[in-house]
């Protein structure tokens, strides 16, 4: 599997997630900077890291969205290339439309950092094969601005269209994200997008390896 | 010429901020303090003396990058 992983100014997360794909894969994914126009042809799956992307100026992921190499991810997102944004690469994902709804600042306007308890709602996709369906895992989180939003139709599409990919656990929702939402894909499911990062839980040295299913799963569906 | 656009959350999406803010003038005693919302002013400065020209820059502007028209609304006007 050929990965991807997009550096923005401020990204923060992107070493993090090249090593759970170097681990994952045997490999080290292509750094790709932010300035540039092109991403090499064969390349399996893109990802979009944590942080704060250009300082989070005027709204998460809003500057990023409109950076020179995120035409080209858009373009191969929509050719049906993979594409996982984590964190800051969800609010990012959201700004370019790949993804519906917005993150909105979190609804205790406190930066929260901590493990999330999250059940996994659909195991059937490329992102979340190596997981059980209903299975309760634990992630953290680490972020200002994860409170998912979108209209109630859009809402009751994702749900009825099995788009959730993850939601937080009852009584365990760090951000006020609607219907607790924690992840979610585009309508083929080729696109994840997800708040919590799985790249910090994924070896024992971590305390946890809840996170390490994702890259497993990925490296099973796209080697 | 000159134009200020107004970004602001749309009704009924929760703004945690303006709450916030409602709460601290009630409490410095400034009771009688309804709802309060907190936005973004952008002041652009645009190369073009045709305001309705300008208008439809600004309206693309904003469509494209200055608001997130799924939860704000914008308001364009000229100084």
């Amino acid at each position: 599997m050929k990965a991807a992983v997009i550096v923005f100014p401020a990204s923060n997360c992107d070493r993090d997630v090249a090593m759970a794909l170097e681990r994952a894969t045997g490999k080290a994914p292509l750094m790709a900077w932010h300035g540039e126009a092109n991403l090499p042809d064969q390349l399996d799956l893109i990802v979009l890291p944590g942080g704060f992307s250009y300082g989070d100026y005027l709204r998460c992921g809003a500057m990023a969205a409109h950076s020179p190499i995120m035409r080209e991810v858009i373009a191969r997102a929509k050719k049906g290339t993979p594409v996982l944004g984590i964190c800051n690469g969800f609010q990012i994902l959201c700004e370019t439309g790949l993804l519906p709804g917005v993150l909105m600042r979190n609804a205790s306007l406190k930066f929260v950092s901590r493990s999330v308890a999250m059940t996994v709602e659909a195991a059937n996709t490329m992102f979340t094969a190596r997981y059980t369906p209903g299975q309760t895992i634990r992630i953290p989180v680490a972020h200002g601005d994860g409170n998912y939003f979108a209209d109630k139709a859009t809402l009751d599409r994702l749900e009825g269209e099995g788009q959730v990919a993850f939601r937080y656990a009852q009584g365990d929702n760090p951000n006020g994200a609607a219907r607790n939402i924690a992840g979610i894909f585009n309508e083929r499911r080729t696109i994840m997008g997800m708040m919590p990062h799985p790249e910090r839980v994924s070896e024992p040295l971590h305390g946890g390896t809840d996170g390490k299913a994702i890259f497993d799963s990925l490296v099973g569906a796209l080697s | 010429m000159k134009a200020r656009v107004t970004v602001m959350l749309k009704s009924g999406v929760l703004d945690p901020q303006g709450k916030a803010i409602g709460q601290a003038l009630n409490r410095l005693g400034f009771h009688g303090v309804g709802d309060v919302r907190q936005g973004k002013v952008i002041e652009v400065e645009l190369d073009e003396t045709d305001t309705s020209r300008a208008h439809a820059k600004l309206s693309e502007m904003c469509e494209k990058l200055l608001a997130n028209t799924v939860i704000e609304n914008y308001a364009i006007e000229f100084k």
